[in-house]
């Protein structure tokens, strides 16, 4: 029987991921991912672990680093956040292009100007069209959870895609919390060994990562586009094989107290918790209020999305990064795209909060519910608002 | 010197491997010297090798989709990090063989690339898988400038060149810096074994490639490898002007291995003038005579610093 322990969410994240036996492990330190790979670190060492670890001159390396060893076939892991994530940058498209299941925990940090080392999504955002599939965990058994799940995911031979497991940076990685670990033996009944498509190994020799001139490169794009539309199948088999082998249950997108509810908020990673305490205040004083949390961002939950908003009123899009001068944020932007000319369609607000570590406590989330209950009668002077800025 | 030029022409059909690793068909221009440079290097690896590739001339002309010139197993990820995705490669595969999911075979892994790939934007990632001792050898094909995308200078452009960034003009005689060392450079990183090499001395080339690939811990060659097209020279002239970078002086061929120099091909005694390096090539043409005695002043100085080395170094085993 799994056991429950006390830990900080960056070490078990690290735990998860050596009860998947990666080969390779290539890491550069930023904060907050940090105590991943370096409790990583401390469990090679140990010898609990048998896997390279490559202390990478930088991330642009680490990610390099990573391609190198699972162009070998070897599963590869690394970690990173915000600057670092930015300096892999280069690599990181190339990645989901030559189809190598990676696997990355992201500690969502601000990107600097100024430098800011707390949590927001504007890391993640700006990497949103890079061809990685990507999902949110909101606590500490969901990032475990999640790290044991990605691999199976990415590795599926009908996917072959790398995937960003999103934990916000502090609010989750130096959070400590009681979590379930699976043990080793169910963890290698979930996760098959890596079966490599093809690998650099001169009894089969490939050439990997070649030239595509314009008249094959459109459709090296449309392959990649049909590779992460189709992941979603797995996905979701993956999440019920988990279901069934540990209980625990997801969904693209998850429904807390929506059942009936005018007002739906739209939450996603550690903001969630907070979201659903107030709900339940609301609840309790007779407003009509539910929570949608999406774990899935990409590929972008579209038919789950539609199905969760029927039926409500007014929609409440929380963003945690900002689109300069953009019609939305990033994430409402999307969800406003998707609901464009479907019948009885919710009126949408858009919140862009907690930029840069800046706290939203449980009020916050009541005070934008009631605006955006008052939207639905007062068309809103702007599309979206930086809550809580000093000046607006 | 010339003799070893001469015996390799005579005992070339007995003494190489006659299996291409490097296939003809690639794209490369007529006289390349960097493919060249990679069929030589290839034919010395042999069959257990794994070939990481920085963006350049060398990866567009060889890998156009669905073709390929490699019959080695080869990766191209991007132009910085030919280095950082073989410290990749030789982890996976020593994983991948520790844990038994390989045969159990040694693989080398090679990292090449271009100067610009390798001097300038890959710099760092080269610096540190040298650093982190992967076992690895890493092969600089160098053309002395980004001729990939058109002829710019690179770190590694000798002082003087007149290229598409660095042209000659009124106010300009072109490059106006001195080819950054490299060599020395991944010396300083206490690299067991570093060599100089040039596709015009093939044999001795080919015998620093054997001799790296033999040696567990980075290793690190630096290959001349002329490109007429940059150089501006006919497609016939590359391995003669090779040649006469070596009997000038302007890049001789020495190897290091655990701190002690050796100069591997002969070089003339005295050196010839650095004009007659310079004339044949159009890169050259517009420097004034009082440019040429600089360079040749230059290329005196490092010929004097390299001897001086060879003469008075002692290996790390006699320091120790």
């Amino acid at each position: 029987m799994a056991k429950l322990a006390g830990m900080e969410i960056a070490f078990a994240a690290a735990e998860a991921v050596a009860l998947c036996r990666p080969d390779v492990i290539a890491a550069y330190p930023i904060t907050p991912n940090t105590h991943i790979p370096e409790h990583l670190s401390d469990i090679v060492a140990e010898g609990r672990l048998d896997a390279e670890f490559i202390c990478t001159e930088s991330e642009h390396s680490a990610m390099s680093a990573c391609c190198g060893a699972s162009g070998t076939g070897a599963r590869a892991f690394t970690a990173s956040s915000s600057q670092g994530l930015l300096y892999m940058g280069e690599i990181i498209p190339i990645v989901s292009a030559m189809r190598f299941p990676i696997v990355m925990a992201l500690g969502n940090r601000a990107n600097s100007g100024p430098i800011n080392i707390w949590n927001d999504h504007s890391d993640i955002m700006s990497q949103r069209d890079m061809g990685w599939m990507a999902i949110f965990a909101a606590n500490g058994q969901e990032v475990v959870d999640m790290m044991i799940q990605a691999f199976k995911i990415a590795e599926h031979r009908d996917v072959m895609l790398p995937i960003f497991v999103n934990l916000d940076g502090f609010q989750l990685t130096h959070m400590v919390e009681p979590i379930f670990f699976p043990t080793q033996a169910q963890v290698d009944k979930f996760l098959p060994e890596y079966k490599p498509y093809a690998a650099l190994h001169p009894d089969n020799v490939v050439s990997m990562g070649s030239l595509g001139m314009p008249d094959i490169f459109n459709e090296f794009k449309k392959a990649q586009d049909e590779a992460m539309i189709n992941s979603k199948k797995v996905i979701l088999e993956v999440w019920k094989d988990w279901e069934k082998a540990f209980g625990r249950k997801y969904e693209p997108v998850m429904s807390y107290k929506t059942k009936g509810a005018d007002v739906l908020l739209l939450t996603m990673g550690s903001m969630t918790e907070t979201a659903s305490v107030a709900v339940d205040e609301m609840r309790e004083k007779g407003m009509s209020v539910g929570l949608l949390d999406m774990k899935l961002w990409r590929p972008f939950p579209s038919e789950e999305l539609k199905k969760a908003v029927k039926g409500a009123k007014v929609l409440v899009v929380m963003d945690r990064a900002v689109s300069y001068g953009g019609p939305a944020g990033p994430v409402c932007a999307e969800v406003k795209s998707l609901l464009y000319g479907e019948p009885n369609a919710p009126v949408i607000t858009n919140y862009i909060i907690g930029l840069g570590g800046r706290d939203v406590t449980v009020e916050d989330f009541v005070k934008m519910t009631e605006k955006s209950i008052k939207a639905k009668k007062e068309k809103p002077e702007k599309a979206y608002e930086i809550y809580g800025a000093r000046g607006s | 010197m010339m003799n070893i030029v001469e015996n390799f022409d005579v005992y070339a059909p007995r003494l190489v491997d006659k299996e291409e690793f490097y296939a003809p068909g690639h794209r490369a221009c007529g006289g390349c010297g960097e493919a060249l440079a990679i069929r030589l290097m290839c034919k010395a690896l042999g069959r257990d090798t794994v070939v990481t590739n920085a963006t350049g001339c060398m990866e567009v002309t060889a890998c156009m989709y669905p073709t390929t010139a490699w019959t080695l197993p080869w990766i191209h990820v991007a132009f910085p990090n030919s280095a950082s995705v073989g410290a990749g490669v030789e982890s996976g595969l020593k994983a991948l063989r520790r844990k038994g999911k390989i045969a159990d075979r040694y693989v080398k892994t090679v990292s090449i690339g271009g100067d610009g790939g390798t001097v300038d934007i890959g710099f760092q990632a080269l610096s540190g898988a040298m650093e982190r001792g992967h076992d690895m050898l890493y092969v600089c094909l160098d053309n002395e400038a980004y001729m990939n995308t058109g002829i710019q200078r690179s770190g590694a452009t000798p002082f003087g060149a007149s290229t598409s960034t660095a042209p000659a003009g009124e106010e300009s005689f072109g490059k106006k810096a001195w080819k950054k060392n490299v060599t020395e450079i991944i010396l300083a990183h206490n690299v067991p074994y570093v060599a100089t090499a040039c596709t015009s001395y093939p044999l001795d080339f080919m015998n620093k490639v054997k001799k790296a690939r033999n040696i567990k811990g980075p290793t690190y060659i630096h290959c001349l490898a002329p490109c007429p097209t940059g150089w501006r020279l006919p497609m016939e002239h590359c391995i003669k002007i090779g040649r006469l970078s070596l009997e000038t002086g302007v890049f001789p061929l020495y190897e290091v291995e655990n701190g002690k120099y050796r100069i591997t091909v002969d070089m003339p005694e005295p050196l010839r003038p650095v004009t007659d390096y310079l004339k044949p090539q159009g890169r050259f043409r517009h420097l004034t005579p009082e440019k040429i005695e600089e360079i040749q002043a230059r290329v005196q100085m490092e010929y004097n610093k390299l001897m001086n080395k060879v003469d008075s170094l002692q290996s790390w085993e006699e320091l120790a």
